[in-house]
């Protein structure tokens, strides 16, 4: 649980707030995407958290616990920290670069060591080919991926990610961001994510919050926001296709009507916005789906318009 | 050719004044130098990330570094008198300028993300400073010892100036005593010894450029 409240970063001699009174809460498990047009005091607010940036006002509780309060190098120890351009430590191996933490808690060698392996084949990286490697001797997704290791190496409740995936070339992107999502999930971390990128934001946060200028702008779940942005800003950074990003959060199935149709049949975990390819593409009036019936080109329309009550996602506001 | 023979002469007649100036040599640079870097090194760390003093301790390397050795030397003579003590500090000076310079430029020029990172790990100053900083640093670091171990030994040759011995004192004897043998041989292992030195030096640099891979 990661709880802002009123946070607030003036830099000296400036003449507005970086962030001002930003109040944020993402309950445990699960992971927000900070978003917002540059100078809009994501990062900043980011970094506030694990106090590379220190307040100027407002709390901040971080696991229950007032992490003002704390020593900040202790209180990072116990955050697992993401940067876009990964920062590995140059001179060392990979696995010396992933056991940064584990060392820095003390942990025994041989604990250090298993536990290395254990995030390496998380991240997807097989130890017995990565471990002795150098930083220069990766990929900019395998580095990617040591980074996220490193980050998780301590087993922190808790991870800062700062445009995670920017230095990836797109391809790579996309599989490492599905891969990271899961296993974050399977390890039930609660995460605060800052993307310059919508799409990312939608499909790494449950919930997305929206800066402008250092405020809150809006601070809803991805397919709530997008169907219901909270005032024109909003709705133009969301973009004026926002409802047709939202049809990839709904199942497909919310679009489920009687029938047959000819054709493959969509698989098990196809969203609306997949029924909504196979339709154009097929160019059918209907696909069926994995379990029974079929999507409908009307019906695809009805439950990804934006005040379908059937399609509103997880309601409620956090 | 003839002073050649000579040079050899004198080398076979005095071996033990030999190896006593090449040992005085060496220990003025090695205690010179070391001095030099325990206050260069540390000053660096301290002031790199200070914007302004960085750019202080720049200059003053800078203006320190164009005084000649010699006079430094001379300079020092009033206010130390003669012997093993001012030589050392006047060369402790001389190594002072690059061992910083290179320092403050390496730490300056480190990379930014590794270090928002070791931070953002939870690492302390102290931590930051020995494990990611001077590593990353390191290959300036170590061109800046190399140019001041080359200088520290090649001006040690003045300390015979000042009373502080070495391997000066055959090239001063040899031209007191018009001793063309004795003041070659001191000539001689003093370019040597400098060549030695920054030969040395490179290697190691090499070998540490091996270790830090593409750092």
């Amino acid at each position: 649980m990661i709880e802002l409240r009123g946070l607030t970063k003036r830099w000296p001699g400036a003449d507005r707030a970086a962030v001002d009174e930003v109040t944020l809460s993402v309950p445990e498990g699960t992971s927000c995407a900070l978003i917002g047009p540059s100078g809009s005091g994501k990062t900043t607010t980011l970094r506030m958290v694990n106090r590379l940036v220190e307040p100027s006002g407002g709390s901040l509780r971080i696991a229950g616990e007032d992490a003002l309060k704390q020593d900040p190098v202790r209180l990072r120890r116990g955050i697992g920290y993401v940067i876009q351009e990964v920062g590995l430590f140059p001179h060392r191996s990979v696995a010396e670069n992933v056991a940064t933490v584990p060392r820095l808690l003390g942990w025994a060698d041989a604990r250090i060591k298993a536990r290395v392996e254990e995030v390496l084949t998380l991240t997807g990286l097989d130890p017995a080919r990565f471990a002795a490697r150098r930083p220069h001797q990766l990929s900019g997704g395998e580095r990617q991926r040591v980074g996220v290791a490193r980050a998780l190496a301590g087993d922190p409740p808790v991870l800062l990610m700062d445009e995670p995936f920017g230095a990836v070339d797109p391809v790579v992107r996309g599989r490492l961001q599905e891969e990271v999502l899961r296993l974050l999930k399977t390890l039930r971390k609660t995460v605060l994510v800052v993307t310059h990128d919508l799409e990312e934001a939608v499909r790494l946060g449950d919930a997305v919050a929206v800066l402008r200028d250092g405020r809150m702008a809006q601070h809803a779940p991805a397919a709530e926001m997008l169907a219901r942005p909270a005032d024109g800003f909003v709705a133009e950074f969301l973009g004026s296709d926002r409802a047709l990003k939202r049809l990839a959060l709904l199942p497909a199935v919310a679009a489920r009507r009687e029938g047959r149709a000819e054709g493959e049949a969509l698989p098990p975990g196809a969203s609306l916005r997949d029924a909504l390819a196979a339709l154009l593409a097929r160019g059918t009036k209907a696909v069926p789906l994995a379990d029974g019936g079929v999507a409908t080109l009307d019906a695809v329309a009805e439950a990804g318009a934006p005040m379908s009550a059937a399609a509103a996602g997880p309601a409620g506001s956090p | 050719m003839e002073a050649l023979a000579g040079a050899a002469g004198w080398l076979a007649a005095n071996p033990l004044t030999f190896l006593g100036a090449v040992g005085d040599h060496l220990m003025l640079s090695l205690v010179g130098l070391g001095l030099g870097i325990l206050v260069a090194l540390p000053l660096g760390v301290a002031v790199a990330h200070r914007p302004r003093l960085a750019e202080a301790a720049i200059a003053g390397a800078g203006a320190l570094r164009t005084i000649p050795s010699l006079a430094v030397l001379a300079a020092l003579l009033p206010l130390l008198g003669v012997g093993f003590t001012p030589s050392v500090l006047a060369l402790a000076l001389l190594a002072l300028p690059p061992v910083l310079v290179n320092t403050v430029t390496g730490l300056r020029g480190a990379d930014r993300a590794a270090l928002d990172a070791a931070r953002g790990l939870g690492m302390g100053a102290v931590r930051r400073a020995l494990q990611v900083e001077l590593p990353l640093a390191s290959p300036l670091v170590f061109a800046g010892l190399r140019i001041a171990a080359v200088q520290v030994v090649s001006a040690a040759a003045l300390a015979t100036f000042i009373g502080g011995g070495g391997l000066g004192d055959l090239v001063t004897q040899g031209l007191a005593l018009l001793d063309t043998g004795r003041m070659l041989v001191g000539a001689v292992a003093i370019a040597l010894l400098a060549l030695a030195t920054e030969a040395g030096f490179g290697l190691l640099e090499r070998h540490l450029a091996r270790r830090m891979g593409g750092a």
